[in-house]
């Protein structure tokens, strides 16, 4: 199955590109040249910084920025310009604000400039860089995503596999309940959990309620699924040696049923994610999921909710894009997947 | 047939019953009310709270409020809206049919689009054509439908020719019927767009598969072997198979378009059920969040009924009749 995927072009550059993502996003502190929350008034809504790569004038021949000054203009609006005078070579493993990672504390960052800033995918409103924010707000957008994910299937393995499995009356029950979940228009319900909790939470409780809320929409699907396979599962002849041997209602279903929905378990795992992120996003976007000054790839956008905003400062949409290419990846990669693990359905 | 609507009607009883439950649940547990905010407010005096209380059920327990509730709405009443002064009904009903309006333009919008799409990825299978139609699928589909919406409003605002947000201009009362009708789809476009662009990429590919998978079968080689032109084999015997699975998938694809819209209707402003359930939401309305949920539920179960139906209209094999 993993020789599939690295064989599959399409899918090995999204696991490729997946694994960028993540790798970026765990190491933020260090690729991140600032750290999330670090603000000067001097640079508010600062666009990117052009990156050049030498200048004959001033004699530089590795890559660097200019400085960037601003004026003010007639509507009281910053203008700003590239002050050609004053140059910052980009500095490789450079020495910066200090950080704590996984216990070894330093202040090396990937890059950066030394007696100036360097912001480039520009910066918001209070002048904090967008590039950093965008990696440390990755580690929540894309965590909630996995985790999320992961939850919705154990639930949805569990209460599938027992519906199907026990039938009757636990079956009708669960999935009643089940269609009951699916029924409610999915952001409605999401709205309607929120509303449970108070308007106004720190973020790491916002975190938990996230993916709280993510997971609880999305089991009911799976377990749909679940409970069809467990149904026909459970009239294998092994299920009745299993029960011959005296294992447990549960044992059962643990060992002898569910493992032969992993296959599916696998894809749906990975096509759920993209949901999630996006679910997490429009959370966080309408500002009832992760509140400032902590970062996400959702409430980044936030700033986008005013047309001024995306007009005069378009490159508070980057995070989107990097949401796009996320979602992109999981998609290719879980259909992918599902053809090599069905080769049934290979025309789609 | 009418016997299995009357059933399916009776069916989604329990099904709202249990919907409106969790979401009446789900806003109890919740700390405070909408009450603290008026108790706050020093305007509002002492009797008028306890007037509400009363009114509404408010101080007894959860269960005794929610039958209450029930029994208002068997008798048509939705409750009333604290942050809107209003009815619940009279707020809900102009939000619904916006909803309504808008979904129903991008379900018009995707299929103009879906089954050409998808025929011609199907024809041109493996070929340039088809491969471009996969990638552009993909972005279509990852591409989240704020984000579309943030393009599209940044686009616009360099052409000038389409409005940035609500669903009416400001002159809109002073239009002919003509005008009216010319403004409101104007305003649609953008939202539209937004809404139909995802489901497009999906179904296109969905049609596609279900096209190459009826072009493989049988029944169309026995057409081939009688003469039949391709033209004829394509659009009479391969397409009619081919389009009922996806009839099938319209029915899910309302829940998906509800929930789009609701998020699209917030960034736009377009009036409809999403913005005023979370305004609700944001400020503890109870019954508002109960209207529009169950709202929004009825419209789901109504478009999951009329796919249905419309794939017994189309595919004769389909009887409900026992």
């Amino acid at each position: 199955m993993f020789k599939q995927l690295i064989k599959n072009k399409s899918a090995l550059t999204s696991l490729i590109i997946l694994a960028v993502l993540y790798l970026l996003v765990i190491f933020a502190p260090f690729f991140a040249p600032y750290s999330y929350d670090e603000d000067d008034v001097l640079y508010a809504n600062a666009p990117p910084a052009k990156i050049r790569i030498f200048s004959l004038k001033n004699k530089q021949f590795t890559p660097f920025v200019y400085a960037q000054k601003f004026t003010i203009n007639n509507y009281y609006q910053r203008v700003y310009y590239e002050d050609t005078s004053q140059i910052f070579p980009i500095r490789f493993f450079h020495k910066g604000s200090r950080y704590k990672f996984l216990f070894i504390a330093s202040d090396r960052h990937f890059f950066g400039v030394r007696n100036g800033k360097i912001f480039i995918f520009g910066a918001d409103y209070r002048g904090r860089d967008l590039f950093s924010r965008i990696l440390y707000g990755g580690r929540i957008s894309l965590s909630v995503g996995i985790i999320a994910s992961l939850i919705s299937l154990s639930f949805g393995l569990l209460i599938g596999g027992i519906a199907g499995y026990f039938g009757g009356k636990i079956d009708n029950l669960l999935m009643r309940f089940c269609e009951i979940m699916m029924i409610t228009p999915a952001f409605y319900l999401m709205l309607a959990l929120r509303a449970s909790f108070p308007p106004s939470i720190d973020s790491t409780q916002a975190y938990f309620l996230i993916v709280v809320i993510l997971s609880f929409i999305g089991w009911a699907s799976i377990a749909r699924i679940i409970r069809g396979m467990s149904l026909s599962l459970r009239e294998n002849e092994f299920v009745y040696a299993a029960k011959a041997c005296g294992l447990n209602h549960f044992q059962i279903i643990m060992r002898h049923i569910l493992p032969f929905t992993f296959s599916y378990a696998l894809v749906a795992f990975v096509l759920s994610i993209p949901a999630y992120i996006g679910g997490e996003a429009a959370l966080s976007l309408l500002g009832l999921g992760i509140q400032e000054p902590q970062a996400s790839w959702g409430n980044l956008l936030s700033g986008a909710m005013g047309i001024v905003n995306i007009r005069l400062f378009p490159w508070i949409l980057i995070p989107g894009v990097f949401i796009l290419v996320a979602v992109a990846c999981f998609y290719i990669l879980g259909d992918v997947l599902r053809d090599a693990l069905d080769p049934k359905r290979k025309i789609l | 047939m009418h016997h299995f609507i009357l059933k399916r009607l009776l069916y989604s009883i329990p099904l709202l019953l249990g919907i409106t439950f969790l979401t009446f649940l789900f806003i109890q547990i919740a700390p405070g009310d909408f009450l603290d905010n008026l108790r706050l407010n020093p305007q509002v005096s002492k009797e008028t709270i306890s007037l509400y209380e009363q009114k509404f059920h408010l101080d007894k327990p959860f269960l005794i409020q929610y039958a209450t509730w029930i029994k208002n709405l068997v008798r048509g009443e939705l409750g009333y809206s604290f942050s809107y002064k209003a009815p619940v009904a009279r707020v809900i009903s102009s939000r619904a049919l916006n909803t309504l309006i808008l979904s129903i333009s991008s379900l018009i919008f995707t299929w103009i689009f879906v089954i050409p799409l998808g025929v011609t990825a199907a024809l041109k299978r493996n070929k340039f054509t088809d491969k471009l139609l996969s990638f552009l699928s993909y972005i279509g589909m990852s591409t989240p439908a704020f984000f579309l919406t943030f393009l599209l409003l940044y686009g616009a605002t360099f052409t000038r020719l389409l409005p940035l947000s609500g669903m009416h201009s400001v002159h809109f009362e002073e239009f002919t019927f003509l005008g009216k009708i010319f403004d409101l789809i104007r305003h649609l476009i953008i939202p539209t767009l937004v809404l139909s662009l995802g489901s497009i990429c999906v179904l296109q590919r969905i049609m596609r598969a279900n096209l190459l998978e009826a072009l493989g079968s049988q029944y169309i080689l026995g057409a081939k072997a009688r003469g039949l032109s391709n033209a004829r084999i394509l659009y009479v015997h391969a397409l009619k198979n081919a389009i009922n699975p996806i009839i099938t998938i319209f029915g899910y694809q309302f829940s998906e378009l509800l929930s789009g819209a609701a998020l699209v209707e917030i960034i736009i402003g377009w009036p409809g059920l999403g913005q005023v359930t979370l305004e609700a939401v944001r400020s503890q309305d109870l019954y508002l969040v109960m209207g529009s949920v169950l709202m929004g539920s009825i419209l789901l179960i109504m478009g999951n009924l009329l796919s249905d139906c419309l794939l017994a209209a189309v595919d004769p094999r389909i009887r409900y009749e026992k």
